[in-house]
């Protein structure tokens, strides 16, 4: 191997590893604020890359049908609720917020679809779509279970996942498709061919990160879910509800999905089902942080995405052999390394 | 005065054991009413009901409407304030932001309120304005206390409701507390203060409950309480003439 093959390998791999950064950081979020391992995160990542697609093609993504389904039942499900709590006057609002938005967005993308707009505008209609789908799967399969252990959460994701790849096959059928890319144009430094592509997808990644860290570190809203993640009671006590804290969340980690779709559209073709791979490696980052830390999960996923790189070239066969193999090592050294919280108050 | 506060009947059971057993208590607008009794007799477990962090049976009433199908929530958008006995702060986030949060139910009321009510907040506990960028898991005992009874005020209670706020604290700190408690009554706030120290709780408090193994053993005015010599012999450690 030489130095431009090298540099060649090491910008696929921060590419895809900003990518799985992404994912990672969705799925440290959710753990820490609901205890949900968010096993179909990789759908909500198909998701992204079809729904682009889709609007690509002038075709309406299947995406509305989900969403419009999703939409009424979680409307069904807050009407009944407020009507079990005596809140008969709360229903408009709610409705309004559970259905009449989601459908907002259905409507808009339905009148957009045979438009062939500007693909900027059929980005910023794919990620308002996927994300909404976000608190409606929070409001309709994990809210209910809110106090159910992590076990429970964890079937109950697996249970989703596989729903979600059902509905998936349904709504976008089986072939794959891929974007065209944001540009592709390369430039040369030195003797390294980088694509502006790559330096688009890492830009992004990384301002995407630095709006995390700034909502988390500066936001009301983002300390509310800090805390929620940090102490549910003290969270209660000082009026953060549980499921609003849950539904805002799977908003973000959705979004965060939704983009990690649109900037993986364009590097490899994306089938209904090839989400799971790909939320798996953004898992493997994410347990590198033990679910816990921000950077080490985002660092992890990093990792990932150069290990993946690399192994594609020196034993393509077995490259996700050795990405999945990674986590053995990894989990050894955390198990030895860190230290038992259960005594802990 | 009106009540503020009314529970009757009220039985709160953990599994199949009853730990309160149908308790009766009023708390009348803009007074300190205190509930004291020996460990175990039930007083957080109340606490936690009223608040809503237990179920329980029985009716709660505030402001006259009943609480019972509000959530936690909802009662602390109401002015309901809660300092647990476990004070529940965030263990690893800064002073600040804790009390921030304290304030998260009156978001709605924009910045300038919310800064408004850090000032005062650090003004009655300069020590949490020295300590404002330190993480809450890292301060004393004492510093804990302040920081969870500033956070409460941050929620601008109605009926603020103290589960032992002199636990584990130096003597002339628990004095400074009991002054505060008696400052925000002044301020028209309404306390329902859980005490283990009966002769401060009675010295400030208007009304008393004591809580015995789930029941109202007995109740009346503070001073009257105090005086009783049943309770004098067992709470306040004074021997029966
Ligand atoms: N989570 C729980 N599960 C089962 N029993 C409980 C639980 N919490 C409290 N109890 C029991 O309920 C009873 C009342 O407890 P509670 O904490 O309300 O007492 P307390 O009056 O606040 O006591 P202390 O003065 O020690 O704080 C006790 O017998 C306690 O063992
Ligand atoms: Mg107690």
């Amino acid at each position: 191997m030489d130095l431009s093959i090298a540099a060649l390998l090491t910008q696929d791999g921060i590419t895809n590893g900003a990518i799985y950064a992404l994912l990672a950081l969705a799925l440290v979020l959710v753990f820490a604020v609901t205890r949900v391992i968010w096993v179909p995160s990789g759908e909500f990542v198909a998701f992204g890359t079809l729904t682009l697609a889709g609007l690509q093609l002038g075709r309406t993504p299947g995406t509305v049908g989900l969403l419009v389904a999703m939409a009424l039942v979680a409307g069904a499900m807050e009407v009944a609720g407020c009507l079990r709590r005596g809140e008969p006057r709360r229903i408009p609002g709610r409705l309004a917020l559970w259905v009449g938005a989601p459908l907002a967005i259905a409507a808009a993308i339905v009148a957009l679809a045979p438009l062939q707009a500007h693909l900027a505008v059929q980005v910023v209609a794919t990620l308002a779509a996927v994300t909404a789908l976000g608190p409606l799967l929070y409001r309709i399969a994990y809210q209910p279970l809110a106090e159910a252990s992590v076990l429970v959460l964890l079937i109950v994701s697996v249970a989703v996942h596989f729903a979600l790849l059902g509905l998936g096959l349904w709504f976008f059928g089986a072939e794959g498709s891929r974007t065209p890319p944001f540009s592709s144009a390369t430039f040369t430094i030195g003797a390294v061919n980088v694509s502006v592509q790559s330096l688009l997808v890492v830009a992004t990644s990384l301002l995407l990160i630095l709006a995390l860290y700034l909502f988390f570190g500066r936001a009301l809203y983002g300390k509310a879910l800090r805390a929620t993640a940090l102490n549910r009671v003290g969270a209660r006590l000082v009026g953060v509800s549980p499921s609003f804290a849950g539904a805002l969340t799977f908003t973000l980690a959705s979004l965060l999905c939704a983009f990690c779709g649109v900037l993986i559209g364009p590097i490899t073709t994306v089938y209904y089902d090839s989400g799971f791979l790909v939320s798996l490696k953004g898992f493997v980052g994410a347990i590198i942080g033990g679910l816990a830390s921000y950077p080490l999960a985002a660092a992890g996923a990093l990792l990932v995405g150069l290990i993946e790189s690399f192994s594609s070239f020196w034993a393509s066969a077995f490259k996700e052999v050795i990405v999945f193999t990674l986590i053995i090592p990894v989990l050894l050294w955390r198990s030895l390394t860190t230290r038992h919280h259960e005594e802990d108050e | 005065m009106s009540a503020l506060l009314e529970v009757a009947d009220l039985s709160v059971s953990y599994g199949k054991v009853e730990a309160v057993h149908h308790v009766a208590l009023t708390a009348a607008e803009g007074s300190i009413v205190t509930v004291i009794g020996p460990n175990g007799a039930g007083k957080t477990t109340m606490l936690g009901a009223v608040m809503g962090l237990l179920p329980a049976r029985g009716s709660i009433r505030y402001l006259g409407e009943p609480l019972e199908r509000l959530s936690v929530e909802q009662r602390v958008a109401r002015g309901l304030v809660l300092v647990p006995e476990r004070r529940e702060l965030f263990a690893g986030m800064s002073v600040e932001d804790n009390l921030q949060l304290g304030a998260f139910a009156r978001r709605g009321e924009g910045e300038r309120a919310a800064r408004r009510a850090l000032d005062e907040v650090y003004h009655r506990f300069p020590r949490l304005h020295q300590r404002r960028v330190q993480l809450a898991g890292t301060l004393s005992g004492g510093e804990r206390q302040m920081l969870a009874l500033g956070r409460a005020l941050m929620g601008r209670p109605r009926l603020l409701m103290l589960d032992e706020p002199s636990l584990g604290l130096a003597p002339l700190i628990v004095k400074e507390i009991f002054a505060i408690v008696a400052q925000l009554r002044a301020g028209g706030v309404t306390i329902l203060l859980v005490e283990q120290n009966a002769r401060a709780a009675l010295q400030v408090a208007d009304y008393g409950y004591v809580l015995e193994t789930g029941d109202v053993a007995t109740h009346g005015r503070a001073a009257d309480l105090a005086s009783d010599p049943k309770v004098a012999a067992t709470y306040l450690g004074i021997k029966a003439a």
